[in-house]
C-alpha cells in the first residue's frame, strides 16, 4: 500500500479522537520537553564552567611550595618557603615544553587615590603574567624586564580598582599610594569578571615581584606562593609536569626517595573534573527524563490497543478487500509514529522555550542544540516504533473472518 | 472453471467438541455463472462463501480458483487472492463509516497493483458512475440510504476487476424495491461475464440466479 493513504488514514483517525491523542502525546510532551531542558542547561553549564577555566589561561600548570614538617607539626600545603623566582628560571631555561612562566607574590593593602581608599589583593610577577593568564591591558602597558630589574613603583589596575578608586576616570599616569609610598599606574586590565568560585578577578592590581618584596615588604627573599606555567599544548601537559618535577628535584638536591617540597597542579585536569561532574549530573537527570518518555511509549501502546480492539472491524473490511499483514502493521505503526513524533515536536519545542526561561531568570548560558532536539525527535519515534509494535503485530494477525464478525 | 472444491470439510472446536459446518463439499462453477446457495441458518452455507473468499481456511479437501490451488496458501498470498480474483458484498454492507462513498471504493485499489492517486480516482469514480450513484460520491454511509449503500459495496468489489464476486445475504437488510434493484444490477454485472455466487434465504432472490443449490447440515442436497 502506498504510504501517502496511510499516513492520510492514520491523521485522520488521530483526528476523530482529538482529546485522547492529545492526552496520549501529552506524556511524550513532557518526556521530550524535560529531556530537552536537562541536556540544553547542562550543555550551558559545561560552556560556562569551559569559558571561567579558559579565563584562568590555558594548559596552566601551577606549582606550589610544599608543605613543611617542624618538629612533627605539618603546615598546609605552601608552608615551605622552598620554591623561589631562581626555580621559574630554572624551569624555563630547561623545560621545552614552556610558553610563558611568571612567579606569583600575592599580598594585600589598602590602596588611596586622592580621597578615596580601597583594600585589595597586590599580585606581584613579570611581564610574562599577561601571556600565562591570557591577560592584556585594556589601554597603558605592562611594565617592562627593565622595571622588574629595577624594582620600580608601577602597576597595573583591574577593572574593579577603577570603579571603585578611581570613580571611572581614566587612571593611566595617576599615582596612587600604598602604605604612603607612591606607585605609578601605567596600565588597566581587561575585565575578566567573576571566577568560577566566586572570586572577583578584576578586584587586583598587579605589579613587579621586586617592587612587592622590597618596596612594600622591606624583604630580601624571592620565595613566591606560586609559579604560573603556560605549556604550549593540552598534549604536553603530561610530559612538562614530569619535567618540571625532575628539574626541581635536582636543584632542589632532593634524596632518591624523600618526597617532593613542591605540589604541581594541572589546572585543565581540574576543569575536566568539574566538567565530568557536570556532565554526570546531566546524565543522571536525562535518564530521570527519559523514564517519562517510557511513560508516556507505555501510554501510546495502550492507546494503541484500545484503538486496534474498537477497529477491528475496519482491520476486517480492509482484509477483505486485499490488504496484506504488514499493510495492517503499517497502518498502526504510522499511526502510533505520529502520535509520539507529533508529540516529540511539540515537547522539543516546550523544552527549548523552559530552557530560555531558565537561562532569562538565572542568567546561566543554555545551549539549545540541534543534537539535542535531533536526539530528543529520534528517542520519541523510537518509542513510537517500539510501543505500537505489539498492538500493531496484534492487529496484523487477526484473523478476517474473526474481525468481520466482530460487533 | 473458475471455482473447482473437492472434499472440502470444516470443523469447528467448540470447547472439547466438534462440530463439522462442512461434511464433504464438492462444488464446480463456469466462468459467467450466477450461482444461489440457500439453506436454513446453520446449514453451513455462510461457512461455505467464506472459504470460496478465502477469509476462511478449510480443514481439509482441496479448492482451486482460477486453476490456482488455494487451500493451502499463507495469510498473505490468500490476500493477495482476494485482492486479485474476488469481490466482496455483505449483508451489513461494511462500508467504512466516515469515509466518504469515493474514498471506500477506492479502497481495493490501495492494496492492489500500485496505481497513481488520480487513476484511483478516476477508476472509482467509473464504477460509482456505473451503480448510478454519480451524485452522491462525497456522501459518508450514514448520509445513504441502504440501498445507495448497497451499490456503494458492489461498485467496491467491481472496482479491481476481480474474477467472482460474492455476495453474503445482499438483500437481508434491504427493503423489496431496493431489493429487486440490486439483483436486476447483479443481473447486468452477470450478463457482462462476471461470476457471481450469492448465499440468500429468500426464494425470489434466489430466483434471479442462473441456478440454485440447496444445503443442510453441511452438505449439498
Amino acid at each position: 500500500m502506498n504510504i501517502g493513504p496511510t499516513i492520510k488514514v492514520a491523521f485522520r483517525a488521530l483526528r476523530r479522537n482529538r482529546v485522547r491523542s492529545a492526552l496520549t502525546s501529552l506524556g511524550i510532551i513532557i518526556g521530550t520537553a524535560a529531556v530537552i531542558a536537562v541536556l540544553s542547561v547542562g550543555q550551558g553549564a559545561a560552556v560556562m564552567i569551559q569559558s571561567q577555566i579558559g579565563s584562568m589561561g590555558s594548559n596552566l600548570l601551577l606549582i606550589f611550595p610544599g608543605s613543611m614538617n617542624n618538629g612533627g607539626v605539618r603546615s598546609g600545603s605552601g608552608g615551605q618557603q622552598s620554591l623561589t623566582v631562581a626555580d621559574g628560571e630554572t624551569i624555563a631555561r630547561e623545560c621545552p615544553n614552556i610558553v610563558a612562566l611568571s612567579p606569583l607574590i600575592r599580598t594585600g593593602n589598602q590602596v588611596v587615590y586622592g580621597n578615596n581608599n580601597w583594600s585589595t589583593s597586590i599580585q606581584g610577577v613579570t611581564p610574562a603574567f599577561s601571556r600565562v593568564r591570557n591577560w592584556n591591558a585594556s589601554s597603558g602597558d605592562y611594565f617592562t624586564e627593565a622595571d622588574v630589574r629595577t624594582g620600580a613603583r608601577v602597576c597595573l589596575v583591574g577593572a574593579t580598582i577603577v570603579t571603585q578608586l578611581f570613580l571611572d576616570e581614566n587612571p593611566v599616569g595617576q599615582s596612587i599610594r600604598i602604605r604612603n609610598i607612591p606607585f605609578r599606574v601605567i596600565g588597566v586590565l581587561e575585565p575578566k569578571g567573576t571566577a568560577a568560585w566566586g572570586q572577583d578577578q578584576d578586584d587586583t592590581i598587579v605589579m613587579p615581584w621586586t617592587t612587592v618584596r622590597r618596596v612594600l615588604q622591606h624583604s630580601p627573599f624571592s620565595n613566591v606562593n606560586n609559579l604560573m606555567v603556560s605549556v604550549a599544548s593540552a598534549d604536553d601537559i603530561a610530559t612538562a609536569t614530569r619535567t618540571i618535577s625532575a628539574i626541581l628535584r635536582q636543584s632542589h638536591r632532593l634524596q632518591e626517595g624523600s618526597d617532593d617540597d613542591f605540589t604541581i597542579t594541572d589546572m585543565a585536569e581540574i576543569a575536566k573534573t568539574i566538567t565530568s561532574v557536570s556532565s554526570l549530573m546531566t546524565l543522571l537527570l536525562s535518564v530521570i527524563a527519559s523514564i517519562s518518555l517510557l511513560v508516556g511509549g507505555i501510554g501510546i501502546m495502550n492507546i494503541m490497543l484500545v484503538s486496534v480492539t474498537e477497529r477491528t472491524r475496519e482491520i476486517g473490511i480492509r482484509m477483505a478487500v486485499g490488504a496484506r499483514q504488514h499493510d495492517i502493521m503499517l497502518q498502526f505503526l504510522v499511526e502510533a509514529l505520529a502520535l509520539s513524533l507529533l508529540g516529540g515536536l511539540i515537547g522539543a519545542g516546550l523544552g527549548a522555550l523552559a530552557a530560555n526561561v531558565v537561562s532569562r531568570v538565572n542568567h546561566w548560558p543554555v545551549l539549545v542544540s540541534v543534537q539535542s532536539i535531533g536526539l530528543a525527535l529520534f528517542f520519541s519515534s523510537v518509542i513510537g516504533v517500539f510501543f505500537g509494535f505489539y498492538p500493531a503485530w496484534r492487529a496484523a494477525r487477526l484473523n478476517p473472518i474473526d474481525c468481520l464478525r466482530h460487533e | 472453471m473458475v471455482i473447482d472444491i473437492q472434499h472440502i470439510r470444516k470443523v469447528y472446536h467448540v470447547g472439547e467438541v466438534d462440530v463439522t459446518a462442512l461434511d464433504d463439499v464438492s462444488l464446480s462453477v463456469e466462468r459467467g455463472d450466477f450461482v444461489a446457495i440457500m439453506g436454513a441458518s446453520g446449514s453451513g452455507k455462510s461457512t461455505l462463501l467464506n472459504i470460496l473468499g478465502c477469509l476462511d481456511r478449510p480443514s481439509s479437501g482441496s479448492y482451486r480458483l482460477d486453476d490456482i490451488e488455494v487451500s493451502g496458501m499463507s495469510p498473505d498470498q490468500l490476500a493477495n487472492v482476494r485482492s486479485r480474483k474476488l469481490g466482496f458484498i455483505f449483508q451489513n454492507f461494511n462500508l467504512l463509516s466516515r469515509t466518504s462513498a469515493l474514498e471506500n471504493v477506492e479502497l481495493p485499489l490501495l492494496y492492489g497493483k500500485p496505481t497513481g492517486h488520480a487513476a484511483r480516482h478516476r477508476k472509482a469514480l467509473a464504477m460509482l458512475e456505473r451503480v448510478e450513484l454519480a451524485s452522491r460520491v462525497h456522501h459518508f454511509p450514514g448520509q445513504l440510504s441502504g440501498g445507495q449503500q448497497q451499490r456503494v459495496a458492489i461498485a467496491r468489489a467491481l472496482v479491481n476487476e476481480p474474477a467472482v464476486i460474492l455476495a453474503d445475504e445482499p438483500t437481508g437488510n434491504l427493503d423489496s424495491r431496493s431489493s429487486s434493484e440490486i439483483m436486476k444490477l447483479f443481473q447486468e454485472v452477470n450478463a457482462q461475464g462476471l461470476t457471481i455466487i450469492m448465499v440468500t434465504h429468500e426464494t425470489d432472490v434466489a430466483g434471479f440466479a442462473r441456478r440454485t443449490l440447496q444445503m443442510r447440515d453441511g452438505r449439498f442436497i
